[in-house]
């Protein structure tokens, strides 16, 4: 009887505190400009998985400066812009800049700042080679698409004088899952390979016509470090911290260019276009390496939406300008590459043209 | 102070109550009101009791269909696109939006059946080991928790183990036999869900099997059988449906496992040529490309994949139940 009597009254709990909480999540939702204000100090951001670990050190040390907490979710940068779309975090970060359906799906337009840049190395397993490779563009595309199938072929002979290659057969190793480092490896073979623009295309996924797929760029160093003769592309910091090899790139310029965080900031020296909508990939500068791409953050361009206050708007903007001039100095012991002066400036630019009730909020 | 007493009493027996409560009739009065009023609240418990129970029970089911129901929602758009043919379409191109989903329908079919039939021996020899041989003493003990930690462990440690350890055999195995040595493909995969489906099948057979009447089987064994007589022709035929519904269990397991298969199958659109080439599996898709799919058909494509492999896991379900109905009759 009385155990009888326990569960009922544990049952009735349940019930109660369940309702209590539908209850709770409707006040909740009502009363969500009350939560916001008592909330003031903190900014939300969502995107890129690529800027998190640099994200993580320049947000703690503005911490440490102004006592400003973000938090940052590094979702992907798909997931970032579809989260900013929906207003529910208040900046973005992304590896690439909108697409058209993504920008079309915005209700108000969107302003993107460049904060930091990266690079895409190409990384082999050779185990008795001693000497770099280089790679041209034309090389790295045929590689990619299954046409050149061996080591030793011809093609990458001619640009390897004097380096003795194997006849080991060719294993490329891609990312499976989708990822801005791909977006930015793809858009660059795009640009310098018609045949892979008309079979491939660019994007954070593609219809990869060979290869092993690895979640990650662990999963891609993995397939390339266990299979001899793997060949595959992974992000700069990551090669760097890892030890693995890779080869020099050929530019647009004509230079075989070591990927480094000199020789990426070096790409990003260019003129950039007032809205910092560009890739740099292929990049015009002789000394840049030229799988190179920036990461953006992206706000709305008027920030008097749904119901934030000025102060709120000023003080991210605050954290974007100092991401990009005072913050710049955790990039290069992370192996992320500073910005160029040219992309800071045109940042500069970009923030100073965002409005809270169509007044500029920097002056 | 008596009340409590007394309630105490009540609980045990009526008997000893009525042997302490003799003196007066007041106290009688009020055990009978007492007994009226515990009676009701007692009727009352059980009736919410009995609602709770009905409304949780329904709440799973109401779950499930609301699962079924936000998958096929949020893939109209896919489905209105791509129609029918998102079923056999060979292709799976998000630049240029075509989705197919075969390669990864094969892929997850071919992997869970093919580990199917390697763990089957294993979970049965265990199986029948346990529940027949030796249902008794510290190796069995020690062999039944291995093999139930088999379970307890993290996907993706099996994951890195085949990774580390069995793609480099596989590759090492594949240069012998002459297929091109990649070590990651439809046939690792296989391997490593083969070992990670084992405890199913073989806890369940081995409960199974010991649940067998001894009767049964010493019957048998009075009329001259020998041992493994008596496994085929007893205990193999009166745990046939048992069996079966572990195998189902672990096929079941084998469909929707993400994450070791992801680090080992290579994860290629392209369909696979041999049960040694790299595939790719629904659910590892769906895990890859979920958190970058950049535009709202390709979205829609992903849920897709989850409905279709809702419906897959759905239908061999039903299919098992059938034929594990069939079996018992």
């Amino acid at each position: 009887m009385k155990t009888v009597q326990k569960l009922a009254l544990a049952a009735v709990a349940i019930i109660v505190s369940g309702g209590m909480m539908l209850t709770g999540c409707n006040g909740g939702s009502g009363s969500g400009s009350k939560s916001d204000s008592t909330a003031d100090n903190t900014i939300l951001g969502a995107g890129s998985t690529f800027d998190n670990p640099l994200f993580s050190k320049m947000f703690s040390e503005y911490n440490k400066l102004n006592g400003l907490k973000v938090n940052y979710q590094s979702i992907g940068s798909g997931g970032g812009i579809q989260q900013l779309t929906s207003k529910t975090v208040d900046f973005g970060a992304s590896d690439a800049p909108l697409n058209g359906k993504q920008d079309s799906a915005l209700s108000s337009p969107v302003v993107i700042i460049p904060v930091t840049a990266g690079a895409v190395v190409i990384s082999y397993n050779l185990p008795d080679l001693k000497d770099t490779l280089n790679f041209s563009p034309d090389v790295l595309a045929k590689i990619f698409l299954g046409d050149i199938k061996k080591w030793n072929d011809p093609m990458i002979a001619a640009i390897n004088k004097g380096v003795k290659l194997p006849a080991t057969d060719i294993q490329v190793a891609h990312r499976s899952d989708g990822s801005g480092t791909t977006n930015i490896f793809t858009t660059y073979l795009c640009k310098v390979s018609p045949d892979w623009e008309s079979k491939v295309g660019k994007g954070s996924s593609v219809n990869w016509p060979i290869g092993l797929g690895g979640k990650g760029n662990e999963g891609v160093a993995g397939n390339i470090k266990q299979t001899p003769g793997g060949i595959g592309y992974v992000e700069l910091a990551y090669a760097v911290q890892s030890n693995m090899a890779f080869g020099k790139m050929q530019n647009k310029a004509g230079n075989f260019i070591t990927p480094s965080i000199a020789s990426v900031t070096a790409a990003a020296n260019i003129s950039i276009p007032p809205d910092a909508k560009v890739s740099l990939t292929n990049t015009d500068a002789p000394d840049g390496y030229p799988i190179s791409g920036l990461s953006w953050v992206l706000v709305y361009k008027e920030q008097k939406y749904s119901d934030r206050t000025a102060e709120k708007a000023t003080q991210m903007l605050k954290l974007i300008q100092w991401m990009i001039h005072d913050g710049q100095q955790y990039s290069g012991p992370l192996n992320y590459a500073p910005l160029s002066p040219a992309a800071v400036s045109v940042g500069d630019a970009i923030l100073k043209s965002v409005t809270y009730d169509g007044k500029p909020i920097l002056q | 102070m008596e009340t409590s007493i007394d309630n105490n009493l009540i609980t045990r027996s009526e008997n000893i109550l009525e042997r302490v409560i003799t003196s007066t009739k007041i106290r009688d009065a009020v055990k009978g009101i007492k007994r009226i009023k515990r009676s009701h609240r007692q009727i009352r418990a059980e009736n919410v009791f009995r609602r709770t129970l009905v409304i949780v029970a329904l709440a799973t089911v109401v779950l499930v269909l609301g699962i079924m129901l936000t998958l096929i929602i949020q893939s109209t758009l896919s489905i209105k696109t791509t129609g029918f043919s998102y079923l056999w379409g060979k292709t799976w191109d998000p630049v240029r939006d075509i989705f197919g989903a075969y390669p990864f329908l094969l892929g997850t079919l071919l992997t869970s059946f093919l580990a199917l039939f390697i763990s089957i021996p294993f979970s049965f020899a265990v199986a029948i080991f346990l529940g027949e041989y030796y249902p008794k003493g510290w190796l069995p003990n020690l062999l039944k928790n291995t093999v139930e930690l088999i379970a307890a462990v993290p996907s993706v440690i099996y994951g890195f183990w085949g990774l580390a350890v069995l793609v480099p055999i596989v590759r090492v195995f594949e240069t012998k036999i002459g297929v091109e040595p990649v070590g990651v493909g439809i046939f690792t995969a296989s391997l490593i869900l083969a070992i990670m489906v084992i405890p199913y099948a073989a806890s369940l057979g081995q409960s199974m099997i010991k649940m067998v009447p001894s009767n049964l089987k010493e019957a048998a064994y009075s009329l001259g059988a020998t041992r493994w007589e008596v496994i085929r022709s007893v205990i193999l035929p009166y745990t046939k449906s048992g069996l079966f519904a572990g195998i189902l269990l672990s096929l079941g397991r084998a469909l929707g496992e993400t994450m070791a298969v992801t680090m080992v199958i290579g994860n290629t659109s392209l369909i696979p040529k041999s049960i040694f080439a790299p595939g790719n599996t629904m659910a590892s898709v769906i895990a890859n490309e979920f958190t970058e799919a950049d535009h709202p058909v390709y979205l829609s494509a992903l849920i897709e994949l989850g409905l279709v492999l809702f419906l897959v896991t759905v239908v061999i379900n039903m299919i098992g139940k059938r034929l594990t109905k069939q079996f018992t009759n």
